[in-house]
């Protein structure tokens, strides 16, 4: 049997071209007219199709450029257009994987120039990087290390894995070493944003009696004014329009489904900012509540609002809707949901509407939600007037539950 | 391999613009969705030593089966931290080697179960083109040198088409239209696209239930056409396929997982246990033939092989008689089983989930005459072509073959 391992082919096809390890001249001014002609008419592609047919003949001249244009193809990547984004970056697969397999090389020096550049889309560095180290498999070595804070996720999750790696080679080095195991978990969280690596810092950095405060590190809103229950029958809440999506007025009372409800205080002591509705108001099915937190911003800046929930939810953000999705009880995990918003200086109004439906099994009971406020790369964008209360262990009893809840996918 | 190449390339000459091969494995289950391939012949014992012709790598997760268009052998796959990273990677049936690979980026919902993954529902191929669909609800057309031709996010289009378990119904093409089944709890649609451009033929509203089956094909005993059938938790509904009219339905409800077989102008729908129904003549509803609830499914689909049709529930292979639903006998395997098995030459071919094939002979009352391990978890439901038996788990592809 042959047994084939095409990554690593496509590696030994290098060493087999010298001439691909050496770097080439930039592209001329044609090519790069030619490219950014072509790209204009892919960047033209809009919703249900439209413009795929030209798109379509400029991405078959696009693909037999020059691996010199590849730099400025990749620059026309817009990490807010993923569709044109994909049409652009098959483009360059297919200029890199012909380059490769023909012997002409690719321009190592402009790649490695072009993802070192930070203000190019994440995506676009990355694709950069991973066909350069196709020609030079080293580079990973040497540029990695450098990208703990970068504003890729997925250049920092490389760093932050060498780092847990050095952490746990110090460990196994002996009782002497383990300082120096604990330096490098720290320096691992500066740079963690998944939640696996943060989980899997926290729980070594426990072993040594090093606590993490996770909703700082993940920004979890963790204190709120609820509402609730309002009518959510036969999921006829979802779209009602109750008072609190009118106008925000916490002294106010209201009729909710079978009584007169009003706002109370309600503080997660969940490290993942989990709200647990039915204890904060009330075990009920059918219904619908309200989540409210003011979130003071030192200057206006665009955050993504990252919500994870198995229930139906609407997010508002100063009044006007930036997500909202009717699926009830099918699984979630962190950052489920990613809502882009712009807040202004000063106070901002988050408000969800989180609805429950009216199925009876057991896993179906759970009316629940978190949300965090961060930047792209997930780095937690903390109110200026935030107050956190103590965190709990890193293996809450709320943890568990939820892990083998999401494990068994239902719950 | 140059004769092979000369035969392919003769072919083509001659039948064009129909490309395909009588011996391509297309789609989900192959030929006419019926997971048969009656004249292969293919090994029943393999391992290490024997049998496999090769096995290669493949760049992420993935429950959707390869498909096989001439000598291509074309897979998808899924990975990343969030499976946001969608490949399509095209390998030479022959050696395994790779021909090319495409990546994209998700533009939809990538959170799946545990189980599934982004990359599970089946690409689909009329022969010149590759349709690659994943949970995300990107579909993506490529020719078959790797060349993009267009590609869709339906989610992008249509915010809130997701499922939060996953998504899996493999596309369809009937002529010039393929066609996908996004069903989900929230904006739950059916859509025809333009083969050529990817632009909407049509798009109607679908039940709000999540639905994980697969649209199937049939030709209409009346006009000779064919048209599509899709499958619903709350029905079963029978469109035109340049427009998306509803010819006619089945109001029952179905079962969400497994698919609809077609044999011989009759359907086999995993409904009620399982229901054999005539298709409608002057009539705007097919007659039920027979129903046998206490057949049961999890994930596999229904097969019809000869005047037998065959089910897998957990580990119990069911053979029924077709015009009656009558259990014929049953055979125990060892599962659990997600794909859905394959016939050919009148032997079932059964992954079940720990990477264990098993052989088993249909003349012999279900008797199990081998069993293959090798050793990966296997959800995919098995291409056959030119001799050829292929399966994926999420790190490999395997083509299994006589030596």
């Amino acid at each position: 049997m042959r047994q084939l391992c095409n990554g690593a082919a496509m590696i030994c096809v290098a060493a087999l071209f010298p001439m691909l390890l050496v770097s080439a001249p930039p592209v001329d001014d044609a090519v790069r007219t030619k490219a950014v002609q072509l790209l204009k008419v892919i960047q033209k592609v809009e919703a249900e199709g439209r413009g795929n047919v030209a798109a379509a003949g400029a991405w078959r001249e696009l693909a037999q450029l020059d691996p010199h244009a590849l730099p400025v193809i990749l620059a026309a990547i817009d990490e807010e257009q993923l569709i044109t984004a994909n049409w652009i970056r098959s483009a360059v697969d297919a200029i890199a994987e012909r380059a490769i397999r023909s012997g002409a090389g690719l321009p190592q020096t402009e790649l490695e120039k072009f993802l070192k550049d930070t203000s190019h889309a994440p995506r676009a560095r990355r694709l950069a990087f991973e066909w350069l180290l196709q020609v030079n498999p080293h580079a990973e070595d040497r540029l990695i290390p450098t990208m703990l804070h970068d504003p890729s996720v997925e250049f920092r999750r490389d760093a932050v894995a060498r780092l847990i790696a050095a952490g746990q080679k110090e460990e196994k080095a002996g009782k002497d070493r383990h300082p120096n195991a604990v330096a490098l978990y720290k320096e691992a969280l500066t740079g963690a944003r998944n939640e696996d690596q943060v989980k899997q810092i926290v729980e070594r950095l426990g072993i040594y009696g090093e606590t993490v405060d996770l909703p700082t590190h993940f920004g979890f809103l963790m204190r709120w004014k609820l509402i609730g229950p309002f009518d959510n029958t036969e999921k006829s809440g979802f779209d009602r329009v109750y008072p609190p999506e009118e106008a925000i007025d916490l002294q106010a009372e209201y009729k909710g489904k079978s009584s007169t409800v009003r706002w109370i205080d309600y503080v997660s002591e969940d490290n993942y900012g989990m709200v647990d509705i039915n204890k904060g108001l009330v075990e009920e099915k059918g219904v619908a509540a309200y989540a409210f937190h003011e979130f003071t911003s030192d200057i206006a800046q665009d955050v993504e609002l990252r919500v994870g929930g198995k229930n139906a939810f609407k997010l508002w953000v100063n009044g006007a809707l930036v997500y909202n999705r009717d699926e009830y009880h099918h699984g979630t995990k962190l950052d489920h949901y990613r809502a882009k918003a712009r807040l202004k200086e000063g106070k901002n109004a988050i408000l969800l509407k989180v609805c429950q439906n009216e199925l009876v099994a057991s896993w179906t009971k759970v009316w629940r939600f978190q949300i965090r406020v961060c930047d792209a790369a997930g780095t937690a964008i903390l109110s200026t007037t935030r107050e956190v209360p103590a965190p709990n262990p890193a293996d809450s009893e709320t943890d568990k539950k939820s892990a083998t809840a999401n494990a068994k996918g239902g719950a | 391999m140059a004769k092979r190449t000369l035969t392919i390339t003769l072919l083509l000459t001659l039948t064009a613009p129909t490309l395909t091969l009588a011996a391509d494995w297309l789609q989900f289950r192959g030929p006419q969705s019926a997971g048969v391939a009656a004249e292969e012949k293919l090994p029943t014992q393999w391992d290490a030593e024997r049998n496999l012709a090769w096995k290669t790598v493949l760049p992420g997760r993935g429950l959707s089966s390869p498909i096989v268009v001439g000598d291509n052998i074309v897979v998808t796959a899924s990975s990343g931290a969030r499976q946001e990273r969608l490949h399509v990677v095209c390998f030479n049936g022959d050696s395994g080697e790779k021909r090319w690979e495409r990546q994209f980026w998700a533009t939809g919902l990538t959170f799946c179960h545990p189980k599934t993954c982004v990359a599970a529902p089946t690409p689909v191929s009329d022969g010149e083109r590759i349709f690659a669909f994943y949970s995300s609800n990107d579909l993506i057309c490529l020719d078959l040198q790797g060349n993009l031709l267009w590609l869709r996010g339906l989610t992008h289009d249509y915010p809130n088409s997701s499922n939060s378990v996953g998504m899996t119904s493999s596309p369809l093409i009937i002529g010039d239209t393929v066609i996908v089944q996004v069903e989900n709890e929230s904006n739950s649609f059916a859509s025809g696209l333009d083969t050529a451009t990817g632009s909407n033929r049509w798009k109607i509203p679908r039940p709000a239930k999540a639905n994980w089956s697969s649209p199937v094909a049939l030709t209409d005993p009346e006009s000779g056409e064919t048209i599509a059938v899709l499958q619903s938790p709350h029905y079963l509904t029978a469109h035109n396929p340049h427009t998306g009219e509803e010819l006619w339905r089945y109001d029952a409800k179905c079962s969400s997982a497994p698919s609809t077989v077609v044999a011989a102008n009759r359907l086999y729908v995993p409904s009620k246990g399982l229901t054999a129904l005539e298709l409608p003549t002057q009539s705007k509803e097919p007659a039920i033939l027979w129903q046998r609830q206490r057949v049961k499914f999890t994930y596999p689909s229904p097969i019809v092989y000869g005047d037998s049709v065959y089910t897998l529930h957990k580990s119990i292979l069911t053979c029924s008689d077709i015009t009656q639903g009558e259990v014929r006998w049953k055979a125990r395997l060892k599962g659990p089983f997600s794909g859905t098995p394959v016939i050919a030459d009148g032997f079932l071919y059964a992954f079940n989930e720990d990477g264990l094939g098993q052989v088993v002979d249909l003349t012999r009352e279900g008797r199990v005459i081998a069993e293959n391990m090798l050793g990966e978890r296997f959800l995919c439901t098995p291409a056959v072509a030119g001799g050829g038996l292929y399966v994926r788990s999420d790190g490999h592809l395997w083509k299994i073959a006589q030596e």
